[in-house]
C-alpha cells in the first residue's frame, strides 16, 4: 500500500463509515449465507427423503429392542442371575417368563421373539411357539417345574444365556452373521457351522465377478476408445453413437435382449446348432448362471468404461507417438511406453466406476444370474422380501455401503467429484 | 485414416486385425439391441427366429405383441404411471438441483466438497441400499405404496445428475455479468432469468433429461417403494420376465429402444448447440 499518503487515517473505512475490514467480513458472511440458502432446499430434501432413511436402515443392523421389550419382566429378573454359575435362574425369573409369555401371546409379539432368537440358535422359534400356546395353563407356582415339564429346553442353561445376551438394546450379532461368525453359548465368538457359511463366500464372489467384469470392460473398451480417439471427429462421433445408444437404453431392455440371445432355445444357441458347432442335445447353458451375469453386465457397464477412457485419450496429442517412432521406438514400444502411461487416469477412473456399479448391482443378476451368478445385493433383497431378516439385510447393506464408499473416496482421489462427466 | 504407402506387411496385418477387433466390440454393443427388433414381430410366443421368419414368410410375422401392449391394461397403466412419476420427479429434481448448483458454484460456498459429496450421494450409494432404506422409512411414515412416495424417491435419485450438469456449465461462469446486470439496475430475479438462465440452460435441460431417464428407467427402488397401483414400465417388465415371459416384453423393448434413439438425438443436438453458443466449435 505504498500509494497511501501519510495524511490518510490509519484505518480505511467505507462510504458509510464502517471500517473496511468489518464491512468486508459482513459482505463475505452475506455471500456465504446466500450460497448456503441456495443449497439448503435440496439438502433438506435429501436429508428427509434419502439420508435419514439410509441412516435409519443402518441403525437396524444393530438395533435389538424386541427381546428386551417383550420379555421385559424376565430380563429384569435375570439382572442378578450369574450366567457363569452353572445354575438355572431362580423361581422369580421363571414366574416372570410365564407372565411375559402370557402377555406376549395376547399381543401376538411372542412369535416374533422366537423368530428373532431363531437367527441365533436353531429351534428357538418352535420352542417359543409351543410355549406360547401352552403358557396360559400355568397359573400357579412352582413355575420352574411347570415350564421345564412343558418343554425340557427351559432347563437348558444356553437358552437362558441366549435370552440374557439378546436382551441388550443393541447387538453385534447381525454383523457377526454377515461375516459367517456367531456367538456361541458362553458368549464368545466362533465361526459359523460349515454348511451355514455363505456370506464371506458371497462377498468374495461379488468382488471376484465385479473384478472379472471390470477387466472385461477394460479389455473391450480400451481398443474402441483408442480407435475413436484417433479417428477424425466426424467418424468418431458416429461410432460414439454406438456406445451411447446402449447407454441411453433402459437397463431392463438390455437385460431382456440378453435373455432372448442367451437362453437354451435362444438366438445364439440356435445359430450354433445351425452352423453345426454344437449338437441339438448339448445346447450351451449361458443364462441363469455365472456366465449370464458376466456377459450381460459387461455389456451394460461397457459405456461407463469407454466414456472416461475416451475423454482422456482425446487429450493425448498424436505427436507423442510420432515423436517416439522418430526416436527409434517400434510401434509396440511406442504404444506401451508412451501412449499407455498417459491413459492411466482414464483407466483408473473407468475401472473404479465400473467396479463400484458392479458390486452393488441387483437387477441383472436377479434376472439372468440363476443361483451361481447372484451377488450380495440379491441376498439383501432376499432378506428384505423373503426371509424378513431385516437386521441381517441391514448389516449386509452396511458392509456393502462401506466398500462402495471406500472405493468412491479412491475415485475422488483419482478423478475428483468436480470432474465427473456425464454422457 | 488410410494407411501410408510405407507401412510394413506386419503393420498392415495389425491395422486390419485391430479394426476387426473394434468392429466386433461395436457389434457386441449394438447387436443385442438390433436383434430384438425383428424378434418382436414374431407370430408365435418364442424368443427366437422361427423357420418361417428366416424364410421371410409373412405368416411368420405379426404385430400381435404390439397390439397386446396397446390394449393390455397392465401395460397401459404402467406407461401412464411411468410418465406421471418421471414428469413430477424431473420437475422437482431440476428445480432443487439447479438452485443447489448455483449455490455450490458461488465463490464463498463453505464446506463445498462435503456438501457436494452428500448431494450426489444418491448416485453413489448402491440402489439396493437406497431402496431398502426408503422401504423401511417410507413404510414408517405411510409413504410406501403411494405416488408421493415414489415421486419423492425418484426426485432424490435424479437430483445428483442435475447438480453435476448444471455445476459443469457454471465452471468458468463470469460473475461480473451478474454484477454488470445489477449495476445497470436489474433486480436479482430479472438478472436470474435474463442473464443466468440463458447461460445455464443447456446444463439444466441435459440434467433434466438425465433425471427423467433415471426415473423412467429405475426399477430397484420402484420394486420396494411402489405397489401394483404405482407400477411403471420397468416394474411391469421385471415382473413379466420373472413370471410369464411373453414377446410383449420384446415389443416394449423395441419401443423403448426407439425412445432412446430419440433421446440420443436430442442430447446430441443440445450438446452441439451448447458448444456453438460457447464458441467451442465453429458452426
Amino acid at each position: 500500500m505504498s500509494a497511501v499518503s501519510p495524511d490518510t487515517p490509519a484505518m480505511l473505512t467505507t462510504a458509510d463509515g464502517a471500517p473496511l475490514k468489518v464491512s468486508f467480513d459482513r459482505a463475505l458472511r452475506r455471500s456465504r449465507l446466500k450460497a448456503l440458502a441456495l443449497v439448503l432446499p435440496l439438502f433438506a430434501f435429501l436429508l428427509i427423503t434419502f439420508l435419514v432413511p439410509i441412516g435409519d436402515m443402518l441403525l437396524r443392523s444393530v438395533e435389538n429392542q424386541l427381546v428386551g421389550n417383550v420379555l421385559h419382566r424376565t430380563v429384569k429378573a435375570l439382572d442378578h442371575w450369574d450366567q457363569g454359575s452353572g445354575e438355572l435362574p431362580d423361581e422369580e425369573a421363571f414366574a416372570a417368563l410365564v407372565a411375559d409369555f402370557q402377555e406376549g401371546r395376547e399381543n401376538r409379539t411372542i412369535g416374533r421373539v422366537g423368530v428373532r432368537l431363531n437367527y441365533e440358535s436353531g429351534g428357538m422359534s418352535s420352542l417359543f411357539r409351543k410355549t406360547g400356546r401352552r403358557a396360559k395353563r400355568i397359573t400357579e407356582a412352582p413355575f420352574r417345574e411347570a415350564m421345564i415339564k412343558l418343554d425340557k429346553r427351559w432347563g437348558n442353561l444356553d437358552v437362558w444365556r441366549l435370552i440374557k445376551r439378546e436382551s441388550d438394546a443393541y447387538t453385534a450379532s447381525y454383523y457377526l452373521s454377515a461375516v459367517d461368525m456367531r456367538f456361541i453359548a458362553d458368549g464368545s465368538i466362533a465361526r459359523q457351522d460349515e454348511n451355514r457359511q455363505i456370506y464371506v463366500r458371497l462377498f468374495g464372489r461379488t468382488l471376484w465377478l465385479s473384478l472379472v467384469i471390470t477387466v472385461l470392460c477394460l479389455l473391450l473398451g480400451y481398443p474402441i476408445s483408442y480407435l475413436m480417439a484417433t479417428l477424425p471427429v466426424r467418424t468418431s462421433n458416429l461410432l460414439m453413437i454406438m456406445v451411447l445408444l446402449p447407454f441411453w437404453t433402459s437397463l431392463l431392455v438390455r437385460t431382456t435382449c440378453w435373455i432372448a440371445l442367451l437362453q437354451q432355445q435362444g438366438v445364439i444357441n440356435d445359430l450354433l446348432v445351425w452352423v453345426g458347432i454344437i449338437g441339438e442335445d448339448n445346447r450351451l447353458a449361458m443364462i441363469h448362471n455365472r456366465t449370464g451375469t458376466i456377459i450381460a453386465m459387461t455389456h451394460i457397464l461397457l459405456p461407463f468404461m469407454v466414456l472416461p477412457l475416451y475423454s482422456v485419450m482425446k487429450t493425448i496429442p498424436p505427436s507423442y507417438l510420432r515423436a517416439a517412432r522418430s526416436l527409434g521406438a517400434n510401434p509396440f514400444t511406442a504404444f506401451v511406453r508412451v501412449y499407455m502411461p498417459n491413459t492411466v487416469a482414464g483407466v483408473g477412473a473407468g475401472s473404479i466406476l465400473v467396479f463400484i456399479i458392479a458390486i452393488g448391482y441387483y437387477i441383472t443378476p436377479a434376472l439372468v444370474g440363476g443361483t451361481s451368478g447372484t451377488l450380495i445385493s440379491n441376498f439383501i433383497a432376499h432378506h428384505m422380501q423373503v426371509s424378513l431378516n431385516w437386521g441381517l439385510a441391514a448389516a449386509l447393506g452396511a458392509l456393502l455401503l462401506a466398500a462402495v464408499l471406500a472405493l468412491y473416496v479412491l475415485y475422488d482421489k483419482i478423478v475428483g467429484i468436480d470432474n465427473m462427466k456425464l454422457g | 485414416m488410410a494407411l501410408p504407402p510405407y507401412t510394413s506387411t506386419l503393420e498392415r496385418i495389425w491395422f486390419y486385425t485391430f479394426r476387426t477387433i473394434c468392429g466386433l466390440v461395436f457389434f457386441f454393443l449394438i447387436a443385442p439391441l438390433v436383434v430384438i427388433v425383428p424378434l418382436s414381430f414374431n407370430s408365435v410366443p418364442y424368443f427366437t427366429f422361427t423357420p418361417e421368419m428366416l424364410a421371410f414368410d409373412p405368416a411368420g410375422y405379426s404385430t400381435r405383441w404390439y397390439q397386446d401392449f396397446f390394449t393390455n391394461l397392465n401395460w397401459q397403466g404402467a406407461v401412464k404411471n411411468s410418465v406421471i412419476i418421471a414428469f413430477f420427479a424431473t420437475i422437482l429434481a431440476t428445480a432443487l438441483g439447479t438452485l443447489a448448483a448455483l449455490g455450490l458454484s458461488r465463490a464463498h460456498m463453505p464446506f463445498r466438497t462435503t456438501v457436494m459429496g452428500l448431494l450426489i450421494s444418491p448416485m453413489i450409494v448402491p440402489l439396493i441400499i437406497s431402496a431398502a432404506g426408503m422401504y423401511f422409512f417410507y413404510s414408517k411414515v405411510g409413504l410406501q405404496g403411494s405416488y408421493l412416495g415414489v415421486i419423492l424417491a425418484h426426485t432424490a435419485l435424479g437430483t445428483p445428475f442435475v447438480v453435476i450438469t448444471v455445476t459443469a456449465t457454471l465452471v468458468g461462469f463470469d460473475h461480473s455479468l451478474t454484477r454488470a446486470a445489477a449495476s445497470l439496475g436489474s433486480s436479482p430475479a430479472h438478472t436470474f432469468f435474463k442473464v443466468i438462465v440463458p447461460i445455464i440452460l443447456p446444463g439444466v435441460i441435459s440434467g433434466a433429461l438425465f433425471a427423467f431417464v433415471t426415473s423412467f428407467d429405475e426399477v430397484v427402488v420402484i420394486l420396494f417403494v411402489a405397489s401394483y397401483e404405482q407400477r411403471t414400465i420397468p416394474w411391469q417388465m421385471f415382473s413379466g420376465i420373472r413370471e410369464q415371459i411373453s414377446p410383449t416384453i420384446l415389443a416394449v423393448a423395441t419401443i423403448l429402444v426407439c425412445v432412446s434413439v430419440m433421446l440420443l438425438v436430442a442430447t446430441e443436438m443440445l450438446r452441439r448447440r451448447g458448444e456453438r453458443l460457447r464458441g467451442l466449435s465453429p458452426a
